[in-house]
């Protein structure tokens, strides 16, 4: 194994009862890398985040996370790994019964809970107010997720993944059931957050369309914008079409709990599989 | 054929046996959690406002009503005998026993249960849950822990409250139709109450208690299906819980039988 890496599955299997949720899937992710993982609905996407974090726990298989075994630990044991990951849920998944801040606060404290040693560096309410800046929802500290619309749930659901720094973070669907220009703001959040941070990241997503922001598009700092990234072909000695080196995105497709494609951008466009060039539009 | 047969005789039996095995998992691990720490005081406190303070007006009514109920029975049923002064003896067994015990368990069953179970089964739908376990909180601890401990606390409580209010209906009825004096009417109550009926009174709802958290935490814990499920969780943690509300009051009316009253 890689020093660097992250999140590595191997050949991990699981049955819901007679249906396979996940069939012999194997991947890694390493430090700073992205995976944008397409598949229709009920193809194991989700599945394969909650494996990653052991939320659910695989038939067979080892799941390794920070070169930590996932599999062969106890619920106990994970509550420490899983505080180094963020997540964010397809609905968000924030908790109702508490405002805003209290939700973003959430992590930050439980850390404590667990960690009474850790020191906060910094103010909680302060680190608060810089996830929910982040996202550019400072205004709704007070408010309920219920008062909320769908894509501000989404962003305050960001903050709350991101708000302990985590060096990876799981984006269950994030655009799902989205209009085009929210859909947008949310992949630019994360784009930001990826090139802010550095993190590695699994975007499960049914568009393309995200995969494709996030695999050519970067944040400028400078700027404060999103913009495209340098092409390669740019850059004396690239090779051509490819992508500037630091975006390192690359693609997985699931059908049925299968992974039927691992690769890049161009690969996945090259791609001559049926169900595979549905998704590339 | 007969390897084929077998097993499919009792197949009946593994969705029942499965989901029992599941229920005493969760409560073997709530119990569990009293003694672990991170402790979620706040929770209990706040739970034990829902349920406690919130049942108390419908659980005052309900024991005024009760005892009103029984002090009209019970006094043409005993004057008939002409023995209305054991008025006060006849409310005071049948409320602190069994009467006051069930029905504020009933009661906090339909009102708490199903709170419980919906509430739980909607954080369920919603990945909430998930979310919690995800953020490093175990949910049982932070959510069937509190819910347990503030209904074992909270229900006695209501039960010694309903039963209180229930005596003073009978008062009420007493007085009204025989013009007992409160002094006879009390020592009556006072005087044949033994020490065991007072501690199945409350033993009682101790046992209900946990009935009602932990069945309610159960559905709502295992709640699928988005909102029909909830609503579906809802139901079956009512209608268990109150169930068992009558097993265990049989059997616990046995065992003092048979441990304290044939010694």
């Amino acid at each position: 194994m890689t020093p660097d890496s992250i999140l590595r599955f191997e050949n991990v299997n699981l049955h819901f009862g007679d249906a396979p949720a996940l069939v012999d899937v194997s991947f890694e992710l390493k430090q700073g890398e992205t995976r944008v993982v397409l598949g229709a609905a009920g193809s194991g996407k989700t599945t394969l985040l909650k494996c990653a974090i052991g939320l659910t726990r695989p038939d067979s298989g080892r799941i390794l996370l920070f070169d930590r075994e996932v599999t062969a630990l106890k619920e106990s044991q994970l509550f420490e790994l899983r505080a180094r990951v963020g997540v964010l849920f397809q609905e968000g998944g924030l908790f109702d019964s508490m405002t805003v801040a209290e939700n973003v606060e959430y992590p930050l404290v439980n850390q404590a809970v667990h960690h009474a040693a850790i020191a906060h560096n910094g103010d909680l309410a302060e680190r608060v107010r810089e996830a929910l800046r982040f996202v550019e929802l400072e205004q709704t500290l007070d408010r309920f997720p219920s008062q909320l619309s769908g894509g501000m749930r989404r962003r305050v659901g960001i903050a709350r993944a991101v708000v302990t720094e985590p060096a990876l973070v799981l984006y269950d669907s994030p655009t799902a059931g989205l209009d085009p220009i929210t859909a947008n703001t949310i992949i630019n959040l994360i784009i930001k957050e990826r090139d802010l941070r550095n993190t590695a990241a699994i975007i499960v997503t049914y568009r393309y369309q995200d995969g494709h922001l996030v695999a050519n598009f970067r944040y400028n700092p400078n700027s404060g914008h999103i913009e495209p990234a340098a092409r390669i072909d740019d850059i004396p000695g690239g090779t051509p079409g490819g992508v500037e080196d630091p975006l390192k995105t690359e693609f997985l497709v699931m059908n049925e709990g299968r992974l039927v494609f691992e690769g890049s951008q161009e690969q996945l466009r090259a791609s001559s599989d049926p169900y595979v060039r549905k998704f590339v539009k | 054929m007969a390897a084929v047969g077998e097993p499919a005789l009792l197949d009946f039996l593994k969705t029942p046996v499965a989901t029992f095995q599941d229920f005493v998992v969760l409560s073997g691990r709530a119990f569990g959690n009293i003694f672990r720490s991170p402790h979620y005081t706040d929770d209990i406190f706040l739970q034990m406002d829902v349920i406690g303070i919130g049942s108390l007006p419908i659980v005052m009514f309900i024991g005024l009503f009760s005892g009103l109920i029984m002090g009209l029975q019970s006094s043409r049923a005993l004057a008939t005998y002409g023995q209305q002064d054991q008025m006060g003896e006849i409310l005071a067994f049948t409320l602190i026993r069994e009467l006051g015990p069930v029905l504020v368990a009933l009661l906090v069953a339909g009102r708490n249960a199903s709170g419980i179970a919906s509430e739980i089964g909607s954080m369920r739908v919603t990945e909430q849950i998930d979310a919690m376990r995800a953020l490093g909180t175990d949910p049982i601890k932070k959510l069937v822990t509190p819910r347990l401990i503030a209904t074992a606390v909270v229900l006695p409580l209501l039960t010694i409250i309903a039963d209180f209010i229930g005596l003073l209906g009978g008062y009420f009825i007493a007085w009204s139709l025989f013009s007992m004096p409160a002094s006879q009417y009390w020592t009556s109550v006072y005087q044949d109450l033994a020490f065991n009926d007072v501690v199945q009174g409350l033993v009682k709802p101790f046992a209900f208690a946990i009935i009602i958290a932990l069945v309610g935490c159960f559905y709502g814990m295992r709640t699928t299906g988005g909102t029909q499920g909830v609503g579906r969780a809802t139901t079956t943690a009512v209608v268990t819980s109150s169930m068992w509300i009558f097993v265990a009051s049989y059997f616990i009316d046995l065992a003092i039988l048979i441990f304290v009253n044939l010694r």
